[in-house]
């Protein structure tokens, strides 16, 4: 594949969305920069406090420290859990989701009927699904003899999100990877036919790889929001039992709007930005560098 | 590739797994809060529009389902309109600080909402669109515009460069080539665009409910209602939830061809 022309009018067309995305980012993310390197005593009097919020933060022997590690890896294996689930089940499903006729139609608004709920609503969906008294997963679940229960077993609860999520969202990474693959072009699949190649070698070496720019931002998307998952834990165990559900955004918002401690959750909430960042670019430049390396 | 058994009855399986909690919603909107508490059952004991009917006549409810509809599509039209030609360009051509624009866009996504509302609300104020539709659908932007570019972008790798050379020779004028030859090859990742910019903005409650206060009260905040100080109102909660769920399936229902078209390559 030849390298891309060089062409510096191409930035006219990526003025609007510079234009648009700008207009809402610079502000905004500036004032938050600026609390995190303040301290209020309330009443919109701030006063400067240096790197401190940030030191206390990053420092696992004090009190937020350890409270933001706890969280911090509590998220990380709520994400990796969700994505090492989602994204293999979303792309199996895709497959064998219906190509013609009418069942598309149907099988499309279905599969994304969960993703159009509120958050708030589908966490209370679960709320209710998942009692053992009045729900039917829970009374299925306790009725098959497990100790289910959401508001005791920190086990329960944190299976319980992930349930939800998976729920929830592999509908994402179905509808990416079905619009990708209906994207092959026929003449691919033809060319397997003719050489007799097996169903796996279609899938490893047509499918995939064409999937693979689709993958990429269901991977991103899904932790993006995995990472930051706020609502559904809120509604149905509020972070419990215990902390065992008290993932970072949802730290920050105890520390933000609980203790009005703007100062430190501004501080949390950049270093929190700055990890999902970090992740993201690594995850986004090795697969670029996978790409580039397979076209050559 | 054909579909066999196997995968039918996965994919029914499938489906059925992920309508009950949706059945479960249906089920709740339709009884009154003592028969939710009371026990399980799989129908509604004594099946009632009564909820249905409250949000339907109080012309609270029926404005912000208005609103809500009207920032979302606005939002949705801005977004993938604004985005299809710089997924383009990020795409077919090389220009300075491609790949950092590129990726910039995409950390917008990762702001934790619940932080970024105050200062939302303050610039929103000191520009004057505060409790405006208009805010609303400018704030959406922010992580809407950016997800439609990189769905875009990976749809227009999609499709082959000598496309473009091919239309080029022919005597196709850029915009001509774009609109007609070019657009329809990526009509999978248009409708899939479109479907996921709809339902981020329609399920986005924070900024919206931030941005708003009475003119432009969107459906999300309206449904705060369903918590009140007498309790929580289950079945009024879960019938709010059971309406919006139609706009969005509507929307997937129009774009299917679009998402399900094969790709054919028809000119080459």
């Amino acid at each position: 594949m030849t390298e891309k022309p060089l062409n510096n009018r191409a930035w006219f067309f990526v003025l609007p969305v510079l234009g648009f995305v700008l207009f809402s980012s610079i502000i905004p993310v500036m004032t938050v920069v600026n609390y995190s390197v303040q301290d209020t005593m309330g009443a919109n009097s701030f006063f400067w406090n240096g790197d401190q919020w940030f030191r206390d933060l990053l420092n696992p022997a004090t009190t937020i420290g350890a409270r933001f590690n706890d969280a911090l890896f509590r998220t990380l294996a709520f994400s990796l859990a969700c994505l090492a689930i989602e994204i293999p089940l979303g792309i199996a499903l895709a497959l064998c989701a219906p190509r013609k006729g009418w069942a598309v139609g149907i099988s499309l608004v279905v599969i994304a009927l969960p993703m159009l709920i509120p958050w708030n609503v589908v966490g209370t969906i679960w709320q209710i699904f998942t009692r053992a008294d009045i729900g039917l997963f829970g009374a299925t679940l306790v009725g098959t003899g497990l100790r289910y229960n959401v508001t005791q077993e920190p086990i329960s609860a944190w299976m319980t999100i992930v349930v939800i999520d998976v729920w929830h969202w592999t509908p994402l990474v179905i509808l990416l990877s079905y619009a990708g693959l209906r994207a092959i072009p026929d003449a691919y699949y033809q060319a397997a036919r003719i050489d007799g190649a097996s169903r796996w070698a279609v899938f490893s070496k047509i499918e995939l790889p064409k999937l693979q720019k689709v993958l990429v931002i269901a991977v991103l998307l899904r932790f993006m929001q995995t990472f930051m998952i706020y609502t559904e834990p809120f509604v149905v165990t509020g972070g419990g039992p215990g902390s065992a559900t008290t993932f970072l955004s949802i730290d920050l918002d105890k520390i933000a709007l609980g203790q009005v401690d703007l100062g430190n959750a501004a501080a949390m909430s950049l270093v929190y930005y700055l990890i999902t960042l970090t992740v993201c670019w690594i995850f986004f430049t090795v697969m670029t560098q996978l790409e580039r390396r397979r076209d050559v | 590739m054909r579909n066999g058994t196997l995968p039918k009855i996965v994919f029914i399986v499938y489906v059925l797994i992920l309508m009950t909690p949706i059945y479960w919603l249906v089920k709740m909107s339709l009884q009154t809060n003592t028969d939710i508490m009371s026990g399980l059952t799989l129908f509604p004991r004594h099946p009632t529009l009564e909820k249905y009917f409250e949000i339907y006549n109080d012309p609270t409810w029926v404005h912000a389902f208005g609103v809500s509809l009207s920032y979302v599509a606005i939002n949705t039209v801005i977004a993938v309109a604004v985005a299809l030609p710089a997924a383009y360009a990020f795409n077919r051509y090389r220009f300075i600080g491609d790949k950092h624009l590129f990726f910039w866009l995409l950390t917008n996504l990762m702001a934790p909402a619940a932080v970024f509302a105050m200062p939302f609300f303050q610039l929103y104020y000191a520009v004057g669109l505060f409790d405006s539709i208009w805010a609303v659908v400018l704030a959406h932007c922010l992580f809407n515009v950016p997800l439609a570019v990189w769905i875009l972008e990976g749809f227009v790798g999609g499709v082959p460069r000598e496309i473009d050379e091919t239309a080029a020779i022919d005597g196709y004028s850029f915009p001509r080539f774009f609109i007609l030859i070019f657009l329809p090859l990526i009509a999978n990742g248009i409708g899939v665009t479109a479907f996921f910019c709809f339902m981020f903005s329609w399920v986005e409650q924070l900024l919206a409910t931030t941005l708003t206060s009475t003119h432009a009260l969107p459906f999300a905040a309206v449904m705060t209602r369903a918590y009140s100080v007498s309790g929580m109102d289950w079945s009024l909660l879960a019938a709010a939830g059971v309406l919006t769920m139609i706009p969005g399936a509507f929307v997937i229902w129009f774009v299917r061809n679009h998402i399900a078209k094969g790709f054919a390559l028809g000119r080459v």
